[in-house]
């Protein structure tokens, strides 16, 4: 869906209050992990920015960094062996890694909210479903127990779980897959937050019902006008959702921009190589691609561009110098705003 | 549920009767005689003594002679001892109260310190205070029971005075205190370790992690979400452990002279009366069982994907 | 798990089955996997301090009980009334026969507790050894049969279980005029099977269901090969774990039984029943009860930690 389809919908922002600038905004985040065989470096300087109403899809494989980063901004990064050098993680205008921890638990699940990718083992298997809802309200709101009952039947009846009277004192085992993804939905929702980070909300559901929740939670932001961060390795389901989409690869953000932009035409050769994997039926019995070479080891990053030993088109240049992420530009050298890439050779790849 | 637990006190049947009976038929090889205890130094008669067999009882076949005590047992009659002519009933009455109580306190203890213990070292595994607590839970362990006791009574009544080395005839609530101790403290080793271990486990779960990220207090965090599920384990373990307690009695009440279970079922023993033996301990037998079956229905309770048909 | 002194090994399947090992998949499914499970299980265990000190006292203990004589010229049996009568340790003299003083009837109590080690170690190793080979084989036939086999033998092993340790050690053993270490062994191993046997049945259930032992059937392997072959190897983690730290607590229990006056009884040296000789002193001559008590703890405590160290190697979910 376009966005110009989106803000016909979109109701006045809520609460945004005096501050002016995007609604979280991630500068120059670095994570990294001390471990015994040495310091993991999961995250190397990222920026990205998302608004009320927007979605950000933060698309890359294992290890790149996605979730990491997520888990930051959220605040439950283990730490240690955890640990924040530098960056700023800013909401509103301002930097939560400088609060103190109860104000942060304030904004967790408040303010931001974030649905995890296995809903089984993400919700507690010993409560019923109607009390970890309510719990959201008990805690955040002062709300008596059955008052917050009451209120998640509302909110079970909002993710269109069937019978959900009925089921409000059933346990995560006794759902399927689907419907469980809809109660981390809900409980993410609860209180309507400014801001959702979903991650990887739909790798691990059947394909059929993927859609089926994707869709939910498209729909709910839009109604709630909230900001999203979707976090997926899946390049299918972007394609439908996001506004713009940040590629990630070794803790770095590679290449940034409108969502179909970067379809039609990538601006990172390793964005290329992932939309070259997708299988297409227009181009039946032949051989797939597939980015040879592996994903590279935290512990211990190429030197230059991270993705060099499995870039096709790698240099000199790109074994030595790390590229910077640079505003691209059509060749005649007009702007393409959002655009970003950090490639030495970003031009020969979008226009080449 | 309901059918369930009628399944299973019906399935407790056949294992009460399997374990009384191994008893039983233990007592009744036993080479020492009764009757002839009972009869004394006296000049010994064969002929008075297989009537005396024979009036008790005792010359038909053991599965006869185990029968009629079952029916018995069933009427509630326990028999009476053969030298003192004691009804076993009375002997019971005395006794069970005493190692009941006994019984209750090392169990509170147990669970109050043995959890305490388990979920300070639980909630940070690996650190120095749960080092600690391991090491002091395996020497706890691999102190037995006898040991631990004497090092009690040495230290506590010959050291610092501070209590008699043995309990007295009608104890009062604070000379079953050391007893107690003695008796729980294994349990109580068991106990903080097994907490411990399912608390590290769970605090690595999932589940902890959204509830971080749902915004809780760290209280509610660990006091609703952790806790719940890490004393599912500990709690089958307490339950098996009553039975333990009541067994483990028979050396602690041994070491400070408690009139209870212990000492009844020792003496019983050294006596030839087997129908004490048996009588006490199928009692113990039985009171294991009903634990067992109660914690594997709180074990239901407690953990909704425990499921029974 | 098991302790015993309490009777505690019959009776807390508990954390028996929550420690221990998780059979199945992470065990390997195939030899060649399940190798790599014990040689890295042994590369962690040679980095352990506490695999490395309890192994070191266990091989001590070990030699002591072999050879007593090396350690001592003193007879642990000879009495000397007149000389020796709680005579207080000399703790100077190191390794000679006053070392650790005299008990109440003469003798040395350093002899006594060397000649000691061989009856505890004996009874330990013996009573593991055999509960090993019947639990296991009672488990396997349990889980890997199922049906009615399974049905037989749980219900005898829930007769077994019911009955509490220490209660049926002592009614077993007071049914034997002369108790020697054999009769002890064997009493306290037909007790002591059913834990095993219901770790084994468990570990046995989970692993005939995993796909490599599907495909031996499939495959055409007889009954004896698949159990051999292939359960058993990858059971065992499991029942060695158990069977380990069972061992402590079985030195624990020959130790309580002697001291109770139904274990090894005279000529059989025997720490329990030093220690219950000398609980008459207790409060005069404390040491005659406290060094075999200390001996019997640190036994136990090296057994403990020794099963400790390989629980933890063998089990890859603690890693």
């Amino acid at each position: 869906m376009s966005t110009i389809n989106k803000t016909a919908t979109v109701p006045a922002p809520r609460e945004s209050g005096h501050h002016n600038g995007p609604l979280l905004e991630v500068k120059n985040l670095h994570v990294e992990f001390h471990t015994r065989d040495g310091v993991a470096k999961a995250v190397n300087g990222v920026n990205y920015s998302v608004d009320a109403g927007e979605t950000l899809a933060v698309l890359g494989e294992s290890g790149s960094g996605k979730s990491v980063t997520a888990q930051a901004i959220m605040g439950i990064l283990d730490m240690p062996p955890g640990r924040i050098p530098q960056g700023e993680i800013l909401f509103r205008g301002e930097d939560m890694l400088k609060m103190s921890d109860e104000e942060r638990r304030k904004i967790r699940g408040r303010k931001i909210a974030m649905i995890f990718q296995d809903a089984l083992s993400s919700l507690n298997p010993v409560l019923s479903v109607g009390y970890q809802l309510g719990e959201m309200f008990r805690v955040h709101q002062g709300l008596s127990k059955k008052d917050a009952k009451l209120k998640a039947i509302e909110l079970m009846d909002k993710v269109k779980i069937p019978a959900a009277k009925a089921r409000v004192g059933d346990y995560p085992h006794m759902f399927s897959g689907g419907m469980r993804q809809r109660i981390m939905i809900a409980m993410a929702l609860a209180l309507e937050p400014d801001l959702i980070i979903a991650d990887e909300p739909t790798t691990a559901l059947d394909v059929t019902v993927q859609a089926q929740v994707m869709d939910l939670l498209a729909e709910l932001q839009r109604e709630y006008n909230m900001g999203l961060i979707l976090i997926t390795h899946d390049l299918g389901v972007v394609a439908d959702v996001a506004d713009k989409i940040a590629v990630m690869y070794a803790g770095r953000i590679v290449e940034q921009a409108p969502v179909h932009e970067l379809y039609a035409r990538p601006a990172h050769p390793y964005t290329r190589g992932l939309l070259d994997s997708i299988p297409r039926l227009d181009q039946k019995g032949q051989e797939l691609y597939a980015i040879k070479g592996l994903p590279p080891n935290l512990l211990k990053v190429p030197t230059g561009c991270a993705f060099n030993p499995r870039c096709p088109k790698a240099t000199d240049l790109c074994r030595t110098e790390v590229p910077a992420l640079a505003p691209v530009t059509e060749q005649d050298g007009a702007d393409l705003p959002g655009r970003k890439s950090a490639c030495h050779f970003w031009k020969e790849t979008i226009h080449g | 549920m309901g059918r369930y637990v009628v399944r299973r006190l019906l399935q407790m049947i056949p294992v009460f009767i399997g374990s009384t009976f191994l008893i039983f038929s233990m007592m009744y090889a036993l080479p020492g005689d009764p009757v002839r205890a009972l009869m004394g130094d006296q000049s010994f008669d064969p002929e008075r003594l297989a009537s005396i067999r024979a009036e008790l009882g005792l010359d038909k076949p053991l599965l006869l002679q185990y029968a009629s005590y079952l029916g018995n047992l069933l009427q509630g009659d326990f028999g009476t001892e053969i030298v003192s002519g004691r009804p076993v009933a009375d002997i019971i009455a005395a006794a069970f109260p005493v190692t009941i109580q006994l019984t209750i306190f090392a169990f509170t203890f147990t669970v109050l310190v043995g959890v305490g213990l388990g979920v300070v070292a639980g909630l940070r595994p690996n650190s120095i205070r749960d080092r600690g607590l391991l090491t002091l839970t395996l020497v706890l362990i691999s102190m037995p029971s006898f040991v631990l006791g004497f090092l009690m009574q040495y230290l506590f009544a010959f050291q610092f005075e501070l209590t008699t080395a043995t309990v007295p005839e009608d104890p009062a609530i604070t000379d079953m205190m050391l007893p107690a101790i003695v008796l729980g403290s294994l349990s109580l080793a068991y106990v903080a370790r097994l907490t411990r271990t399912s608390m590290a486990e769970n605090l690595r779960a999932d589940y902890m992690r959204t509830a971080v990220a749902k915004g809780l207090p760290r209280r509610r965090i660990v006091g609703v979400h952790l806790m719940r599920n890490s004393m599912i384990p500990v709690v089958t373990f307490l339950g098996t452990d009553i039975g333990t307690l009541m067994t483990g009695a028979i050396v602690t009440e041994g070491i400070f002279n408690v009139k209870g279970v212990g000492g009844a079922i020792y003496e019983a023993l050294f006596r030839r009366e087997g129908a004490t033996v048996v009588g006490i301990a199928s009692l113990i037998i039985l009171v294991y069982l009903l634990t067992s079956l109660l914690v594997d229905l709180l074990y239901a309770v407690l953990d909704p994907r425990i499921r029974y048909a | 798990m098991p302790d015993t002194t309490d009777g505690k090994m019959l009776t807390a399947p508990g954390p028996a089955v929550t420690e221990t090992v998780a059979p199945g998949p992470e065990s390997g499914p195939a030899p060649a996997k399940a190798r790599s499970l014990w040689s890295d299980a042994w590369h962690d265990l040679r980095r352990q301090p506490m695999f490395l000190v309890s192994a070191a006292l266990i091989v001590l203990l070990l030699v002591i009980s072999f050879a007593p004589g090396l350690f001592t010229s003193a007879s642990p049996r000879h009495a000397d009334l007149a000389n020796h009568y709680l005579q207080p340790p000399n703790w100077g003299n190191f390794f000679a026969p006053d070392w650790l003083g005299y008990d109440g009837q003469g003798r040395s109590i350093y002899a006594r507790i060397v000649y000691g080690a061989r009856a505890s170690l004996t009874v330990g190793i013996g009573v593991t050894v055999l509960v090993t080979l019947l639990g296991t084989l009672v488990g396997m036939l349990a889980g890997y049969f199922g049906g009615w086999a399974d049905t037989i033998l749980s219900r005898v092993t829930d007769i077994f279980f019911g009955i509490p340790f220490l209660l049926g050690a002592l009614v077993v053993l007071t049914t034997f005029e002369e108790r020697t270490v054999w009769v002890v062994i064997l009493a306290l191993a037909f007790l002591g099977w059913t834990q095993i046997a219901r770790v084994a049945r468990g570990a046995v259930i989970t692993i005939k269901q995993a796909d490599y032992v599907v495909a031996a059937k499939a495959l055409g392997a007889s009954t004896s090969r698949i159990l051999l072959k292939h359960i058993l190897p990858n059971a065992l983690a499991p029942i060695i774990v158990v069977a380990t730290i069972a061992l402590g607590g079985y030195i624990a229990a020959e130790a309580t039984l002697s001291f109770l006056g139904v274990g090894l009884a005279e000529p059989t040296v025997s720490w329990g029943g030093d220690v219950s000789t000398g609980r008459e002193q207790l409060r005069n001559a404390p040491y005659v009860l406290i060094v075999p008590s200390v001996m019997v703890s640190i036994t136990v405590l090296s057994f403990l930690m020794f099963g400790d160290a390989v629980r933890n190697a063998l089990d890859p979910k603690l890693r």
